[in-house]
């Protein structure tokens, strides 16, 4: 299978396989104007099959949101044809407003102008805790 | 500008420094009658509470301060939907300090992120309570000694009892702590407290339902109440209530140094019987939190 290679843009490799849609959601990629190519299962060196996106436009990207998807994605951006940065995503230490508290009973239940602040708790297992309420954080989605 | 939102705030060390000022205020009361004198405490009751906020009180008027507040959401602003951050950054300019109960968990770190003048957590829904985990320590203290080599049992409502919590992320700090949870399944210490608190403490912990095949190597026992206002559902509520009624009879078992303790208030959990046993020490813990927390307030006002 070819895609072409893209000129000014943004690859995002060694995504786990399967997850490529739901970042394509996450990061509202449908809504963009240029080509989006999404390749799911290429075969993998290190990983055995991983997914791809290729997005043809640079566009402003939160990292936390993707580190806190799958930690193990490569961010290259390529302008004129060549990769001129290439970023390996680290867990974030807090995040804000990218999770959101399930917790009935925290205060950013009721009171819902306040930042949706989480720590990690659990570098190890991705763990992530509302500090607030200090209920553990459900998977990302898109819509949590 | 130092804030207690969890008993984690303090170190070891700042704990022992209130305990030992919370002993010296006890034995000479008189000593620090003026030392808050012309400051204000702010008591923002958002939950109805007596023991709680009449020991703020308390300690504050001992300490020769002033108080000031309100003990129900009814009769604040926040029924005519003001936030927490609003309320506290108001309260900032008419006190020195301010107490915060909340049924929302969090509701006092949101007021110390607004506040220009230091928050206490007086009880945030099923979360932390502090200064009754300070009130608890202070009792044992007086009562034990100290803190090493203690078997702990915890009984009742472990789940949503706040107490518990604060009370076992303070004492598995200290040497070979055992804590022994008694029950029922539904009513369990949640999955994270076991995973990032008790598996790390090097004499570990045990669960059990029966608390009468414990209670022999008990140090302690810290009964709870199950709590009906942290229940969604009052069928759980009421097939749950009265999983744990402690008697006389089975204290038959106990070590004749057990310290019984209790938050309060209880419903019936303990039988009014077991207030006359020396074991008994709720009601000494209720005195000592209005000691402690006149420890507290100093610290957090600097007063020396």
């Amino acid at each position: 299978m070819v895609i072409n290679p893209i000129k000014d843009g943004i690859v995002l490799d060694h995504i786990k396989a399967g997850n490529a849609m739901e970042l394509y959601n996450i990061l509202n990629l449908g809504e963009l104007e240029c080509s989006v190519a999404i390749i799911k299962n290429a075969d993998s060196v290190k990983m055995g099959k991983k997914d791809v996106l290729k997005i043809d436009q640079i566009i402003d990207i939160d990292f936390n949101v993707l580190a806190i998807v799958d930690p193990g994605i490569t961010v290259n951006i390529i302008r004129d044809g060549k990769l001129i940065k290439r970023t390996h995503l680290e867990l974030p230490s807090v995040v804000k407003n990218v999770l959101k508290c399930q917790n009935p009973r925290c205060i950013t239940a009721t009171e819902q102008e306040l930042t949706h602040i989480f720590k990690l708790t659990d570098p190890e297992n991705r763990v992530y805790r509302c500090i607030y309420c200090e209920t553990k954080a459900k998977n990302y989605s898109g819509n949590n | 500008m130092r804030n207690l939102i969890s008993i984690t705030d303090l170190d070891v060390r700042e704990i022992e420094q209130l305990i030992y000022t919370a002993d010296d205020i006890m034995k000479n009361p008189a000593a620090y009658s003026e030392k808050c004198r012309g400051k204000k405490l702010a008591t923002l009751f958002f939950e109805p509470s007596t023991r709680t906020r009449l020991s703020f009180e308390a300690a504050m008027y001992e300490l020769g301060g002033h108080v000031l507040g309100f003990s129900e959401s009814n009769s604040s602003s926040a029924t005519k939907g003001e936030s927490v951050a609003d309320t506290v950054k108001v309260v900032s300019y008419y006190a020195d300090i301010i107490a915060m109960r909340h049924p929302k968990e969090g509701a006092p770190l949101v007021g110390a992120m607004n506040s220009t003048v230091p928050i206490i957590n007086a009880g945030d829904g099923g979360h932390n309570h502090p200064t009754q985990t300070l009130t608890d320590l202070f009792t044992i203290y007086r009562e034990k000694g100290g803190f090493d080599n203690l078997t702990v049992g915890l009984c009742g409502d472990l789940k949503f009892g706040r107490t518990v919590h604060s009370l076992i992320l303070a004492l598995a700090r200290y040497k070979n702590v055992k804590f022994v949870l008694i029950s029922p399944s539904e009513l369990k210490v949640p999955d994270y407290i076991k995973h990032e608190v008790l598996d790390k403490c090097e004499a570990g912990y045990v669960e059990t339902a029966d608390l009468m095949s414990v209670m022999p190597e008990l140090d302690i026992l810290y009964m709870t109440r199950v709590q009906r206002e942290r229940f969604f559902n009052e069928t759980d509520y009421v097939r749950l209530k009265d999983s744990y009624v402690l008697t006389l009879p089975k204290l038959d078992t106990a070590k004749k140094d057990l310290c019984v303790m209790h938050p309060l208030p209880r419903v019936n959990e303990i039988s009014v019987e077991v207030d006359k046993d020396p074991r008994a020490c709720y009601f000494k813990q209720a005195e000592n939190g209005k000691y402690i927390r006149m420890a507290l307030i100093m610290k957090l006002l600097e007063v020396k």
